[in-house]
């Protein structure tokens, strides 16, 4: 009796660790990936040396002599990224408010479902579309020589950021209390006053945080950016072929080998190091939500 | 709209008048563009979609391209994906919920996950080929592809399995407790049988997540199109639907072939989205009641 108890104590002390074992994996994953990409973006950036590498100006790396300068990969993504927060947030801020204040039960679920759609659509099918029809129309609508170009990535990521958008915003939209737009409305404002000017500041660090979120996305986002820009290594123009900091990843990797390679990986840190920033922002906004 | 007394200054009208215009339009607009986007990938994919299409490989000889391999693929990563990061995820969020009293480790936990679930699937994808296919040299693989996409979806299994556990009421672990049981077999007869709702919307989450994923599996599962059985498919390279379409519009330009692909994607998502709408309101309700 005495042995068995012991045993079965045993028994749930291994059980145990190997709960431990199996949370703590999520950790040892971002350890791995956090450890991988920095010791393999270093080298390449030793070698070019860092003010070279960040703000060379031009990207050549089949050259002879090569150059690496990641400067328009840098500037691409954040002139593609804020394009896109510039277009996708106020369609997506205005469809937030009206379907957490203004619209009927069904209509939101039924507009919602969309929007979560919109999510799931595989990014390759953005770029699908993209291709065969942003594409074409911006080079007959702008009379420019090929329409695969910066202005259609960033038409792409605007669309794409719209669900994390509307639903970040509507989470924090409908935790607004309701006293506070009661008490807005007894005070004689409308109810557009209110919502715009009461429920919106209320709910202003939750919308921070879907800016942020968006940002995230379109900063990470590759392969429907690779299937419309052109992925030319130019410096952004809004009509030229441009690469992003992701599409020069992808684009060089299959058949890259030596320091061109480790460039590419030198690459990929300095988009983890965005990332990284841009999930502390987001992280420090909805925390500082919650405490108000 | 009795508020609306005759008081309200014409600016004040105009305010809202022009707010609400722009909140339908945006809104409208929102719809559009989903209806637009089915709509001009269905009517331009589902003509090619034929039997012949879904049940052939690629051949050369006939110049024929059918996509059964890819469609083998896309269903063996997204098995080999499930078998691993469901006992991962899950467990980690037992320990969370059940076991873990050092607040550290659970705030350690938690923002690792949150990590997890912001970093770029290209990322991922470099992490997998540098890890997975060169260091534990398993090659280009849909097992790697598999492996590198569990890290990608454990935060999602785990949050939607800590989701559900909250809400297993404490007096069922009280009342198993006190019949005597041990914590692992409270675990085994109450928390898990509890949790399942959770375990079920993570797992449709993360399937769409897989069907929809490409940049993350281009270097590490690789983009070949051989039919294989679901072993020898796992250690070989494999292009799975999304790539496949990828390498068909982007660099071999067979848009029709791209096309059938992507209605046959589009349809799976609105499969997806649809039944993970019905089995969470499934299980609201059956928690409600």
């Amino acid at each position: 009796m005495k042995q068995s108890k012991s045993l079965k104590r045993t028994v749930e002390r291994v059980i145990q660790t190997i709960f431990l074992l199996l949370g703590l994996a999520t950790v040892g994953s971002v350890l791995l990936i956090t450890v991988y990409i920095i010791i393999s973006g270093i080298p390449a950036i030793r070698e070019i040396g860092l003010v070279d590498f960040l703000f060379g100006k031009k990207w050549a790396s089949t050259a002879t002599p090569p150059s690496y300068g990641i400067l328009p990969f840098i500037l691409t993504s954040v002139y593609g990224t804020g394009g896109a927060i510039l277009l996708g947030v106020p369609v997506g801020f205005l469809t937030a408010v009206y379907l957490s204040k203004v619209a009927p039960k069904r209509v939101k679920e039924i507009v919602s479902e969309a929007v979560s759609l919109l999510a799931g659509i595989p990014s390759v099918v953005y770029g699908l579309v993209g291709m065969l029809v942003l594409v074409p129309a911006i080079r007959s609508v702008f009379g420019v020589p090929d329409g695969a170009s910066l202005l259609a990535a960033i038409i792409v990521l605007s669309v794409m950021i719209l669900p994390s958008i509307v639903k970040v915003s509507i989470t924090a939209l409908d935790a607004v209390p309701e006293e506070y737009e009661q008490a807005s409305l007894a005070l004689g404002a409308t109810k557009t006053e209110t919502w715009f000017r009461v429920s919106v500041p209320a709910a202003k660090s939750g919308i921070a945080a879907a800016i942020v979120l968006g940002v995230g996305r379109a900063i990470g986002e590759a392969m429907a950016v690779m299937m419309v820009s052109g992925n030319v290594p130019n410096m952004p123009e809004l009509f030229q072929s441009v690469r992003f900091l992701t599409t020069a990843v992808a684009s060089e990797m299959s058949y890259s080998s030596g320091l061109q390679r480790q460039a590419l990986f030198s690459i990929a840190l300095v988009l983890y190091l965005f990332i990284l920033l841009i999930n502390a922002v987001f992280n420090m906004l909805l925390k500082g939500g919650k405490k108000q | 709209m009795s508020r609306k007394t005759p008081t309200l200054s014409k600016r004040r009208k105009a305010y809202g008048i022009v707010m609400q215009t722009l909140m339908l339009g945006a809104t409208w607009f929102t719809v559009a563009l989903v209806v637009f986007l089915v709509l001009y990938v269905m009517i331009g994919g589902l003509p090619h979609i034929t039997w012949e299409f879904l049940s052939t490989a690629p051949s050369y000889l006939t110049e024929r391209i059918g996509i059964l391999p890819d469609i083998l693929n896309t269903v063996y990563i997204v098995l080999a994906t499930l078998i691993f990061v469901l006992p991962l995820g899950v467990g980690a969020a037992i320990y969370l919920t059940e076991y873990a009293t050092n607040r550290k480790v659970v705030v350690l936990i938690e923002y690792a996950a949150e990590t997890l679930s912001g970093i770029p699937s290209i990322i991922y994808g470099l992490v997998g080929m540098l890890f997975f296919c060169q260091f534990l040299n398993m090659r280009t693989s849909l097992m790697a592809g598999a492996l590198t996409l569990v890290i990608m979806n454990l935060p999602t299994i785990m949050r939607t399995t800590q989701e559900s556990l909250k809400a297993v009421p404490q007096s069922y672990r009280e009342g198993a407790f006190g019949l005597g049981a041990g914590k692992w077999r409270v675990i085994r007869t109450v928390v898990l049988p509890g949790c399942i709702d959770g375990i079920i919307t993570g797992s449709i989450l993360s399937v769409g997540r897989i069907l929809g994923e490409s940049a993350a599996l281009l270097f590490t599962a690789g983009f070949a199109h051989a039919v294989n059985g679901l072993f020898k498919g796992l250690s070989s390279a494999g292009a799975t639907l999304t790539v496949a379409l990828y390498v068909y519009a982007k660099e071999q330009g067979e848009f029709d072939v791209a096309f059938g692909i992507a209605a046959i994607l589009m349809l799976l998502t609105l499969i997806i989205n649809l039944s993970a709408t019905v089995v969470g309101k499934y299980f609201q309700r059956r928690k409600n009641s």
